[in-house]
C-alpha cells in the first residue's frame, strides 16, 4: 500500500505525500490555486488569503491546511472566485500602485493576478496611505507604497538568509514592513545576494542598478498568465518576442 | 545616565533569567520605569535576551499600553467605547483636554501628563471610565475629569484619587479601588458561597479521566462565546503525549460591554484557580498561566495574594494536597492592550512574548500551544464552572439550564437600563426577562455577545440566551430609542479597525472599508449601492480572514442591514431636494473654490 493521501479538487482526484499541504498537492497535480503570500522553500504563511479553498463546505487557506484523505476540496467556484478579487482589490486601495511607473511591472503577482481576474480598476475607495520609502542602501530600495505583507522576504531572511533583515511593527491598518535596525536598510546586515530580495511578489523589494534590464513585453507575466506554470503550459517557444506559440499576444508572432 | 538604563534593563531582563519568552513582563516593567521603550532601550533588552532588535520593536508596537516615545510620568487612558460614549465620554474627554491644555494622544511640556483613548476597559456598567497609569476611575463627568487633573498636579499619585472604595473585596487593601461590583443577581453557580479546597480534594479521589468524564456529564461548554464542550478539549489535550502541558486561564476581557470576569476575578478568584488546578490535573499538566488583561492590572496584587494563601495551605505548589505525584502551580501573565489576545492561540504568542498575531491553526493548542507543549485554554467564567462541578457533581449543575447549554450564564448588562451590572441567569432564560430585570424594556436594540454579536430588535426579544440561540460571552448592551444604530455600528467598526492585528489581508482592510462605509451612509453621503458594497465585503472578510476577529468582525453591519434595514436604506434615498441627505452645496462650491484658489464665478451673482 502507498502512503499517498488521495483527495479531490474541483472534482478532480489527486495525491498527497504525508505533510504535504493541500496548495502543494495542487501544485504537483498541475491545479492552480492562485496564492500571493506562499511560496514553496517558504514556510506557509497563511496572510493573503488568496488560496482560499473550502474542504467539506468550510474555508481554509490551502497553503496552511494539510491534506487529509478523502477530503473534498472546492477551489474554482465562482463564490471563491469572487472573494479572491475583493482581497486583490483590497490590495489595491490599500497601498499606492501604480503599475505604469513600477519596475516590477508584469513580473508582478498581484498585478498578473488582476489581470487573470479581470479586475481593471478596483472599486473600493483608495485609501492613499503615506508610506515610507527607503533608499538608504546602495543596492537596494524598499518602496512601502507597494508592499503587501506577504512576510516572504521576512521569512526568507529569517530561513533562508539567516539573517533577521525583515520584519513587521505596528498592527491593523497601521501593520507595516520595518527592519532590523533603528530605521535605516543600510544600518542592517542586508546583502545584495540575499535570497529575501528575490522573493517580493511586487515591486516593494528591489535591487538597484539593475532596472528594466529585461524590457515590457519580455516578462514573466507579459504573455502567460500567472500560474501556467503550475498548470503545465508548454515551454514559450521562440517566436522571436519570447513568449509561448499559443498563449503569446505581441505583435510579432501575428 | 545611559549608564542608568543599561544597568536597569539588564536588572530587569536578568529577573526574568534573560528569557525571550518573558518579554511582555521585561517590556512592561521597563515602562514603569521610564514609560517608554526607546529605540536605546530597545537595543538593549535585544542584546540581553539574544533576540533581533526587531522582535523588540515589533512586540512594542503591536499592544496599545506600550510607547517608543517618551510619555507622561501620569498616564490617563480613557475608556472609548459605545457605551462611554452614550454616557459622555465627549464632554470628559473635552475637560480633560481643556483642563490639560492638550489634546487627545498627546503628552505635557512639563512631562507629567499624557492623555490618551482607550478600548472598553470593562466599565460599562459605572461609564464614562478610565484608568490612570493602573488606578481606574469611573463615574466620570467634566467636573470630576477637571478634579481629578487639579488633585493631581497637587499631589502626583493617582492612588490618592480613590477617597471612596467600592463594595466587596474592591474595599480591601490589596485592590483598594472605587470600582464597585454590581452584582445584581447571583445564581447558583458563580457567585454562591465557596468552600474554599473542597473541589480539588474530590477530583483528586477520582482519576484525571474520572474528571473529564465529570465534565462531560455536566455537558460542560466554554463560556468564552464559542461554546466548545470543556471535557473534549481536556481529552484532546490529555491524549496528546505524556509531556509537559500547560493550563491557560483567559482573563483577557476585552469585548466591549463585558465585565463579568472583574467581578469572579474580585470575589471570586479562588474558585477559578481551584478550577485550573482541576483542570491541570485531569490533562496532566504542573503549570498553569493565567492571562490577565492590562486594563485590570489593578486586580494583580490581589490575585498574587490569593496564590500565596493557596500555596501555604497545599492547594498548589510541588505536592498539591500532600500528593507526591501532582505538582501544580500558577503564574500571572499581564497583558498590554490588545483585544486580539483574547483568541486563544493569540494569547498563546503573547504569552511566549510575542506580537498577539493568532497562530496558524491546526495544528491546534491541544496538540502544539504554549511553548509548543499540548495546552487548554479556558474561559475564567467556564473554570469557574469546573469548582463547581467538581463541588456538587455533574448533575446538579446540569439540572439548571437548557437543552444544549446547562448550567448558568453571567451576563454583563450595560447602557440604556435602570440597573446595570452583573447578572447570573440560568441558560434559556429569554431576552425579555433579561431586560425585565435591568430595567431596559424599552430598548429599540439590544446587543447581544458584544459587537462581534447580534443586534435584536424588539421583535426578537423573546429568544433565548444559550448556545442553541442567542450564544454570548456575556456582553449585553441595551439602546433606548434615542440612540442611532448607525453611530452604534459606526463605534464597534472604529473598534475592530483598532484591533485587527493586520495578519491577514481581509480583516486589515475589510474593517477600515467597512467603517468608512458605514460613516458615508450615516452621514447622507450614501448610495444604494453602498449597501452591496457592504454584503460583498463583509461577506470576503467572514469566508476568507484567518481567526475569529476577522471572521465575526462584520457581524455589526450584517446584522443590522438585515434587522435595521431601513436605518440604512431611508439614508440612501435622495432627499426631498433630489439631491444626497448628505450633500451641501454652499459647502461644495466652497471646497472647490478653496482647491482652485479663486472664489466661484457666481459669487455675487447669487447672493
Amino acid at each position: 500500500m502507498t502512503p499517498g493521501i488521495t483527495f479531490t479538487i474541483d472534482g478532480k482526484q489527486v495525491t498527497a505525500a504525508p505533510g504535504q499541504t493541500i496548495i502543494e498537492a495542487a501544485d504537483t497535480a498541475g491545479i492552480y490555486i492562485p496564492r500571493l503570500c506562499h511560496k514553496p522553500g517558504l514556510e506557509p504563511f497563511g496572510s493573503c488569503r488568496l488560496c482560499t479553498v473550502t474542504v467539506g463546505g468550510r474555508p481554509c487557506s490551502s497553503c496552511t491546511q494539510p491534506a487529509a484523505e478523502g477530503i473534498v476540496v472546492e477551489s474554482d467556484t465562482d463564490e471563491l472566485n469572487e472573494h479572491r478579487r475583493a482581497l486583490l482589490e483590497m490590495l489595491f486601495v490599500e497601498g499606492n500602485h501604480f503599475c505604469m511607473f513600477c519596475e516590477k511591472s508584469g513580473n508582478c503577482e498581484l498585478q498578473a493576478l488582476a489581470y487573470k481576474f479581470g479586475i481593471t480598476a478596483p472599486s473600493f475607495t483608495y485609501q492613499w496611505q503615506k508610506h515610507d520609502v527607503d533608499a538608504s542602501h546602495p543596492q537596494i530600495l524598499i518602496d512601502r507604497n507597494r508592499c503587501i505583507l506577504c512576510a516572504r522576504c521576512v521569512r526568507a531572511s529569517q530561513d533562508l538568509d539567516g539573517k533577521s533583515v525583515f520584519g513587521f511593527v505596528g498592527r491593523g491598518p497601521n501593520k507595516r514592513l520595518a527592519v532590523n535596525a533603528e530605521a535605516r536598510l543600510s544600518d542592517t546586515n542586508v546583502d545584495v545576494t540575499d535570497e529575501a530580495l528575490d522573493v517580493c511578489p511586487v515591486g516593494a523589494l528591489l535591487r538597484k542598478h539593475v532596472g528594466y534590464k529585461v524590457p515590457i513585453g519580455k516578462r514573466q507575466f507579459d504573455h502567460t498568465p500567472i500560474g501556467s506554470d503550475v498548470e503545465g503550459e508548454p515551454a514559450p517557444d521562440d517566436c522571436g518576442c519570447g513568449g509561448a506559440e499559443n498563449v503569446c499576444q505581441c505583435t510579432q508572432s501575428e | 545616565m545611559h549608564d542608568d538604563v543599561e544597568s536597569t534593563v539588564q536588572r530587569i531582563c536578568q529577573s526574568y533569567d534573560n528569557d525571550g519568552r518573558r518579554l511582555m513582563d521585561i517590556v512592561t516593567d521597563l515602562h514603569r520605569e521610564y514609560g517608554c521603550v526607546d529605540p536605546e532601550a530597545m537595543d538593549l533588552i535585544a542584546r540581553c535576551v539574544n533576540v533581533p532588535r526587531l522582535r523588540v520593536q515589533s512586540l512594542v508596537s503591536f499592544y496599545s499600553f506600550y510607547a517608543e516615545a517618551p510619555r507622561g510620568r501620569i498616564v490617563i487612558r480613557l475608556s472609548d467605547d459605545v457605551i462611554d460614549r452614550m454616557h459622555g465620554y465627549d464632554r470628559v474627554a473635552a475637560a480633560f483636554c481643556d483642563e490639560l491644555g492638550i489634546g487627545m494622544g498627546e503628552t505635557t511640556a512639563d512631562g507629567l501628563f499624557t492623555l490618551e483613548r482607550t478600548a472598553c476597559i470593562g466599565m460599562c456598567d459605572q461609564a464614562p471610565a478610565g484608568l490612570v497609569n493602573d488606578v481606574v476611575i469611573t463615574h466620570l463627568s467634566s467636573d470630576k475629569a477637571r478634579q481629578i487633573v487639579q488633585d493631581l498636579r497637587r499631589h502626583g499619585d493617582p492612588h490618592q484619587l480613590v477617597t471612596s472604595l467600592g463594595d466587596g473585596e474592591n474595599g480591601c487593601d490589596l485592590i483598594h479601588s472605587m470600582v464597585r461590583n454590581n452584582l445584581r443577581k447571583a445564581g447558583s453557580v458563580i457567585f454562591s458561597p465557596i468552600n474554599r479546597g473542597e473541589a480539588i480534594r474530590k477530583a483528586l479521589s477520582i482519576s484525571p479521566q474520572e474528571v473529564i468524564r465529570a465534565m462531560k456529564t455536566a455537558r460542560l461548554r466554554g463560556r468564552g462565546g464559542a461554546g466548545f464542550p470543556a471535557g473534549m478539549k481536556w481529552e484532546f489535550a490529555r491524549g496528546a503525549g505524556d509531556g509537559q502541558k500547560y493550563i491557560l486561564c483567559n482573563a483577557d476581557e476585552g469585548e466591549p460591554g463585558t465585565f463579568k470576569d472583574r467581578v469572579i476575578l474580585t470575589e471570586r478568584a479562588d474558585r477559578v484557580f481551584a478550577g485550573m488546578t482541576i483542570a491541570g490535573y485531569a490533562i496532566g499538566a504542573s503549570e498553569g498561566i493565567m492571562y490577565l488583561r492590562a486594563e485590570y492590572a489593578y486586580l494583580k496584587p490581589h490575585l498574587e495574594d490569593v496564590l500565596r494563601r493557596r500555596r501555604i495551605d497545599g492547594l498548589l505548589g510541588e505536592t498539591v494536597l500532600g500528593r507526591n505525584e501532582f505538582a501544580f502551580d500558577i503564574r500571572i501573565q499581564i497583558g498590554a492592550g490588545a483585544y486580539v489576545c483574547g483568541e486563544e492561540t493569540a494569547l498563546i504568542s503573547s504569552c511566549e512574548g510575542k506580537r498577539g498575531d493568532p497562530m496558524t491553526r491546526p495544528p491546534f493548542p491541544a496538540q502544539k500551544g504554549y511553548n509548543g507543549c499540548p495546552t487548554v485554554i479556558n474561559n475564567v467564567e467556564t473554570l469557574c464552572c469546573v469548582t463547581k462541578i467538581m463541588e456538587e457533581g455533574p448533575a446538579t449543575f446540569s439540572d439548571c439550564g437548557s437543552d444544549q447549554s446547562s448550567g448558568t450564564k453571567l451576563l454583563s448588562i450595560s447602557g440604556d437600563c435602570k440597573r446595570a451590572g452583573v447578572y447570573e441567569f440560568p441558560f434559556g432564560t429569554t431576552l425579555r426577562e433579561v431586560l425585565n430585570e435591568c430595567g431596559g424594556l424599552e430598548a429599540q436594540a439590544v446587543q447581544v455577545g458584544g459587537p462581534s454579536g447580534k443586534m435584536v430588535s424588539p421583535a426578537d426579544f423573546d429568544r433565548k440566551i444559550c448556545f442553541e440561540d442567542l450564544a454570548t460571552g456575556g456582553s449585553v448592551m441595551v439602546f433606548g430609542p434615542q440612540r442611532n444604530i448607525l453611530d452604534i455600528v459606526h463605534g464597534f467598526m472604529d473598534f475592530f479597525v483598532d484591533e485587527s492585528c493586520g495578519y491577514c489581508t481581509p480583516c486589515r482592510v475589510g474593517n477600515v472599508l467597512l467603517k468608512q462605509l458605514v460613516e458615508r451612509v450615516r452621514d447622507g453621503s450614501g448610495e444604494p449601492d453602498d449597501l452591496d458594497q457592504m454584503r460583498r465585503i463583509a461577506g470576503t472578510m467572514k469566508a476568507t480572514s484567518r481567526c475569529g476577529l476577522g471572521q465575526t468582525s462584520s457581524n455589526p453591519v450584517m446584522s443590522t442591514l438585515t434587522t435595521f434595514e431601513t436605518e440604512y436604506t431611508d439614508r440612501v434615498q435622495d432627499g426631498p431636494d433630489g439631491q444626497r441627505r448628505g450633500f451641501d452645496l454652499a459647502e461644495s462650491v466652497k471646497a472647490a473654490e478653496s482647491i482652485a484658489g479663486r472664489p466661484s464665478v457666481h459669487t455675487g451673482q447669487d447672493d
